[in-house]
């Protein structure tokens, strides 16, 4: 075969022509050739590495040396239901669950007014309005929050200059989610996290409602629903696999979390603080590693769930 | 077409505003003579901290950094994402779902999951932490960006333009050159600009991997978390809004354009 090949009068040619043709016919070898570097890569690199972190979640920390005891054990995933540690648990997945409420009651209106009435003209500008914040940097967006949020800051002066600072005052007086300022409660955690994440929740739900058919609208009217009913039975419950698409996004990513609560919030911690704390300062990277499995179990959880409702075909 | 009801109107605008109302705040900001704290309205405006931050040797450091990382970063990512999207765009074999998958975990999964896994990587095969380690786990969470991009037009491409080239008598490389890539070549542009933006503007991951270096986001979150100067930190913020601003809309014209491709009806 291959003296054949070096006797043609173009062997370079020839070769690419020949390799080209087994390419063609054999699509799978070239399916496998593109596939396996960035397979290599992923997998090495990511996969490797979660794999290596994750799995110490069944080793433990010896209390007094402080070093990792490589026996597997499950004391380290039992130590999540401790007191303490539930607790983190708790409050991470309710502030998520607010944020996720918040940007559906914010978002909603925006997708539904894109959806159904902008021309096309609007829409456009409507798309690029969601997508520059969303593709601003995430830091410059929490330090704006943190302007507007500070005891001396716009959003105080705003309700000085309005006659409503005793409102916030009284708000910021309740027991759970008020504070000294807006900038360490969780009113003001809960603010900025549906700010930074409100634009995944729009898209989705504009691509859920704009799959609505018209003619089911105009039907749903000929028959006698008045626009609420319309609204109700028919819009909703074929606009909610989006809703359910934008909240993995929203939940998912308030879950990882730990710069925003970092710098806007309270002290107690929150999931992502924990980990970061516990695999830097404390040096317990079992237990940090046991934390690290929980926001991945949810959003596995949730995404089985969010499957069965269709959720994908709207992202 | 009705006409939307004014209730509706006013709820979409109201969340316009609350969108891009706290971007303007830091615009202004930028100017403000106050120096000790974040008081609203400002006393009064200069141009002064521009002057000051230009000056700052310690910024541009960091911006060079950030923008050293990016660029290396995409790249990385425009060849394996293309890469990936090739091999899936049009593939149906057992096992296609959880390769899909894969691409699209490191932006799903936490970024401290990412990041503090990687670290741990890096400290189990002594790896030291250099400008290579925050490139390998950018390029890691770039790669999605590119490949979803690339995957979208590659499966708009219809396959008898394909068909045509072979037909015609051209190789697979010159089809390749000469169909596939001009059509995707948009695509795979914008995938490289929002990789860009998306890198020069990762903070989590890069906190596990950097090391004492400091990158232009890891510089803001230090001033985020214990304020030195405040006026320069405002107007470093606007300089990132200038400079992620152009890449966004660079990449929203790009795809935007070139829907209408011949053939590409069925």
């Amino acid at each position: 075969m291959i003296p054949a090949i070096l006797d043609t009068p173009a062997p370079h040619e020839r070769t690419l022509r020949r390799l080209s043709d087994l390419l063609v016919r054999r699509h799978n070898l070239l399916v496998l050739i593109l596939l396996v570097p960035p397979l290599l890569w992923l997998g090495m690199v990511y996969l490797g590495s979660l794999f290596v972190f994750l799995a110490q979640s069944i080793f433990s920390i010896d209390e007094f040396s402080g070093t990792i005891v490589r026996e597997p054990t499950l004391a380290t995933l039992a130590e999540l239901f401790r007191p303490a540690n539930f607790d983190i648990l708790m409050r991470t997945v309710s502030i998520a669950a607010a944020v996720t409420v918040l940007c559906a009651i914010i978002g909603f209106p925006m997708a539904y007014y894109a959806a159904r009435y902008a021309g096309p003209r609007a829409k456009a500008a409507f798309y690029l309005a969601v997508m520059m914040p969303l593709w601003s940097s995430y830091l410059v967006k929490i330090y704006g929050w943190k302007l507007l949020l500070a005891k001396e800051g716009a959003i105080g002066w705003i309700a000085g200059r309005l006659g409503l600072g005793p409102a916030l005052e009284a708000w910021l007086a309740l027991p759970l989610v008020g504070g000294p300022s807006l900038s360490v409660s969780y009113t003001g955690m809960v603010l900025v996290f549906t700010y930074l994440w409100l634009p995944f929740m729009i898209l989705p739900m504009h691509a859920a409602l704009e799959r609505v058919p018209s003619s089911l609208i105009e039907a749903a009217g000929d028959l006698g629903a008045s626009p609420g009913r319309t609204f109700r039975t028919i819009i909703l419950p074929l606009a909610l696999p989006g809703v359910v698409a934008g909240a993995i996004f929203t939940f998912s990513l308030t879950l990882g979390d730990y710069i925003v609560p970092q710098i806007i919030g309270t002290s107690a911690l929150v999931l992502g603080q924990a980990v970061y704390t516990l695999q830097g300062t404390a040096g317990n990277i079992p237990l940090s590693a046991a934390f690290s499995l929980v926001p991945i179990l949810v959003m596995a959880l949730f995404l089985t769930l969010a499957k069965k409702m269709g959720a994908f075909d709207a992202l | 077409m009705t006409r939307a009801s004014l209730s509706l109107k006013l709820a979409a605008l109201a969340g316009l505003a609350f969108l891009h109302i706290p971007l303007l705040f830091i615009v202004l900001y930028a100017f403000t003579t106050e120096e000790r704290s974040y008081a609203f309205p400002p006393p009064g405006y200069t141009l002064k901290w521009f002057v000051v931050v230009w000056e700052r040797t310690d910024i541009w450091a960091a911006v060079g950094l950030s923008l050293r990382v990016a660029t290396l970063a995409t790249l990385i990512a425009l060849v394996l994402g293309t890469l990936a999207a090739g091999g899936l765009a049009r593939a149906k074999f057992f096992g296609r779902e959880p390769i899909s998958l894969l691409f699209v975990l490191p932006i799903a999964l936490p970024g401290i999951v990412t990041g503090i896994a990687l670290r741990q990587a890096f400290g189990l095969m002594e790896i030291p932490f250099s400008f290579w380690t925050i490139v390998l786990g950018h390029a890691t969470f770039c790669i999605v960006v590119v490949y979803n991009n690339a995957v979208a037009r590659l499966r708009r491409l219809s396959p008898s333009l394909i068909e045509a080239s072979m037909d015609l008598g051209a190789d697979a490389f010159q089809t390749f050159r000469l169909v596939v890539l001009p059509n995707v070549g948009t695509a795979l542009l914008a995938g490289g600009m929002l990789a860009f933006a998306l890198s020069f503007d990762e903070v989590i991951v890069t906190t596990f991997t950097a090391g004492q270096q400091s990158t232009l986001p890891i510089w803001m979150l230090s001033e985020l978390i214990r304020p030195r100067q405040r006026p320069v930190t405002n107007v470093v913020a606007v300089l990132v809004i200038a400079v992620t601003f152009l890449p966004i809309l660079a990449a929203y014209y790009l795809t935007r354009e070139g829907e209408a491709v011949a053939g590409s009806g069925k």
